[in-house]
């Protein structure tokens, strides 16, 4: 692997030395990354090569796998993510997640983004949580579709909606880095676009990490990008660096559509 | 590398393959040009010069289709790493080699306008320069056919070649017209030919430096040029 044009002096998370295995099978070998704190990272990678599981270690969701065992040093801000006193929950408050497919809880919009807040506390009055509850669905880029019929169920929204939706409520618990798995698989252009958009403006604000299938996806919205395959990372540096001028035959390989 | 390594999509392939092809065809119709002129110019050839100027139009035609191709291809393909720098130099290459044409067409057309000068001692060392030329522009579009950037990097060395062959003809011809001002016109005339040669080694020397890019994704180093006499006198003028 080559880290020659990495220059990230000041990550937000750390992985060193991360094995991921489910049973018997290793899904992740050895892995080491930093994530850039006011960066957009991405992982791109043919089915199967560990990108989504990687990125479910990095908010130990792959502790909901019995199977699923995590070897190896994950840091976010210098803690070990992995150390017994580390509270899961207020983990994954600090580190959130977007899914493939939008999942909204059968409720209002307004307790779509809600919800979090008011079960970590972040909101002592109901006035507090509607700031809350505006911000987030403002910085979602949703406030001006939905701000008439916030009562509304959050499944009666489009998918391109429910998605942002769904990142309004990850944005809503004021956390540090944003895991989004595949976010845009499920929607159209239109709504891929918005949530790009939406990408781009939260960079700054949160670490950003996407798991995602379009090559020109990543190139679009990333700064910095990292090519799997077979459960090692192959190649990781500049986006612009990774699309132009690879290092390694093998992401060449996928990147220009050459892998099989 | 690319010419063994298939695409998942062949029709990508395919669209690659023509993409080469039509740059072959036109590297090779240009490098005909080029000698066809310098043939007529040393022969007197009225009938070859003109064959010359009419067959540049599908050195032309065949630019835009290579332009059409890529831009076909960089729309529909989204092509990434190597195959998006192919397809940069390939529209690059395509217009320094219609250049190239333009410059043999130029040459033809001066046939016309100097049949008395067959005479002049310049224009043997302008064949053997061109002879050169010829050599650069069939060895730089070699590079691009075989992704050679060893080669490319020996097309730009051997450019200096020509830059020598254009001061020592700049300085002959000057010496030439002194002595004989009835032959200045027809001089002047092959001081622009020596021109065109010298801007075509320039021009091998683009694609070469094309090439190179393709095949590594770096740049080539500024290579030691020579430089021509206007440069020389440029500099001069600059530090005087």
């Amino acid at each position: 692997m080559t880290q020659e044009d990495l220059t990230i002096t000041d990550p937000k998370m750390k992985a060193h030395g991360v094995n991921v295995f489910y049973g018997e099978k290793q899904a992740i070998k050895d892995v080491s990354i930093d994530v850039g704190t006011d960066l957009v990272t991405a992982f791109i990678g043919p089915s199967g090569c560990g990108k989504s599981t990687f990125l479910r270690s990095l908010n130990r969701m792959n502790d909901t796998v019995a199977s699923a065992r995590v070897t190896g040093q994950i840091e976010l801000d210098g803690e070990d993510i992995y150390a017994p006193s580390m509270d899961v929950v207020q983990l994954r408050a600090r580190v959130g997640m977007v899914f493939q497919k939008p999942n909204p809880f059968p409720k209002s919009i307004y307790d779509n983004v809600g919800y979090g807040p008011r079960i970590h506390g972040l909101a002592p009055s109901k006035a507090d949580l509607d700031v809350i509850v505006e911000r987030a669905l403002v910085r979602a880029g949703l406030w001006d579709e939905v701000k008439d019929r916030l009562g509304e169920s959050g499944t009666a929204l489009s998918g391109g909606q429910q998605q942002r939706l769904c990142i309004a409520r990850a944005i809503a618990v004021d956390p540090e880095v944003i895991l989004m798995d595949e976010p845009c698989s499920a929607l159209d252009p239109i709504a891929t676009a918005k949530i790009e958009e939406l990408i781009h403006e939260l960079r700054g604000k949160y670490a950003i990490v996407i798991v995602t299938h379009n090559m020109q996806q990543a190139a679009r919205v990333s700064q910095r990008t990292a090519f799997f395959h077979l459960g090692t990372l192959v190649e990781y540096g500049k986006t612009t660096d990774i699309f132009t001028n690879p290092r390694q035959e093998r992401t060449k390989d996928y990147i220009t559509g050459r892998y099989g | 590398m690319a010419l063994t390594n298939d695409h998942t999509v062949k029709a990508f392939d395919e669209d690659l393959n023509r993409l080469r092809g039509l740059i072959s065809e036109m590297g090779g119709r240009a490098e005909q040009a080029l000698l066809q002129a310098m043939t007529a110019l040393s022969k007197g050839d009225l009938d070859l010069a003109a064959q010359v100027v009419r067959d540049d139009k599908k050195i032309d035609a065949l630019e835009a289709e290579v332009e059409q191709l890529t831009v076909q291809t960089i729309a529909l393909r989204a092509p990434m790493a190597d195959d998006l720098r192919e397809m940069i130099a390939a529209l690059k290459i395509v217009s320094v080699v219609e250049r190239i044409g333009d410059y043999a067409k130029n040459i033809a057309k001066r046939v016309a306008l100097m049949d008395q000068t067959r005479s002049i001692e310049a224009i043997p060392v302008l064949m053997s320069m061109s002879n050169i030329v010829v050599e650069l522009v069939h060895d730089a579009l070699d590079s691009f056919a075989a992704r050679d950037a060893e080669l490319a990097v020996r097309v730009t060395v051997r450019d200096k070649n020509v830059d020598d062959f254009y001061n020592s003809i700049f300085r002959t011809l000057v010496t030439f017209m002194m002595e004989n001002p009835k032959y200045i016109s027809e001089s002047a005339h092959l001081l622009f030919v020596a021109k065109n040669l010298e801007r075509m080694g320039d021009h091998a020397t683009n694609i070469a430096e094309m090439v190179y890019y393709v095949v590594t994704g770096e740049r080539m180093e500024e290579r030691e040029r020579g430089e021509t006499p206007e440069e020389s006198a440029a500099a001069e003028k600059e530090q005087g």
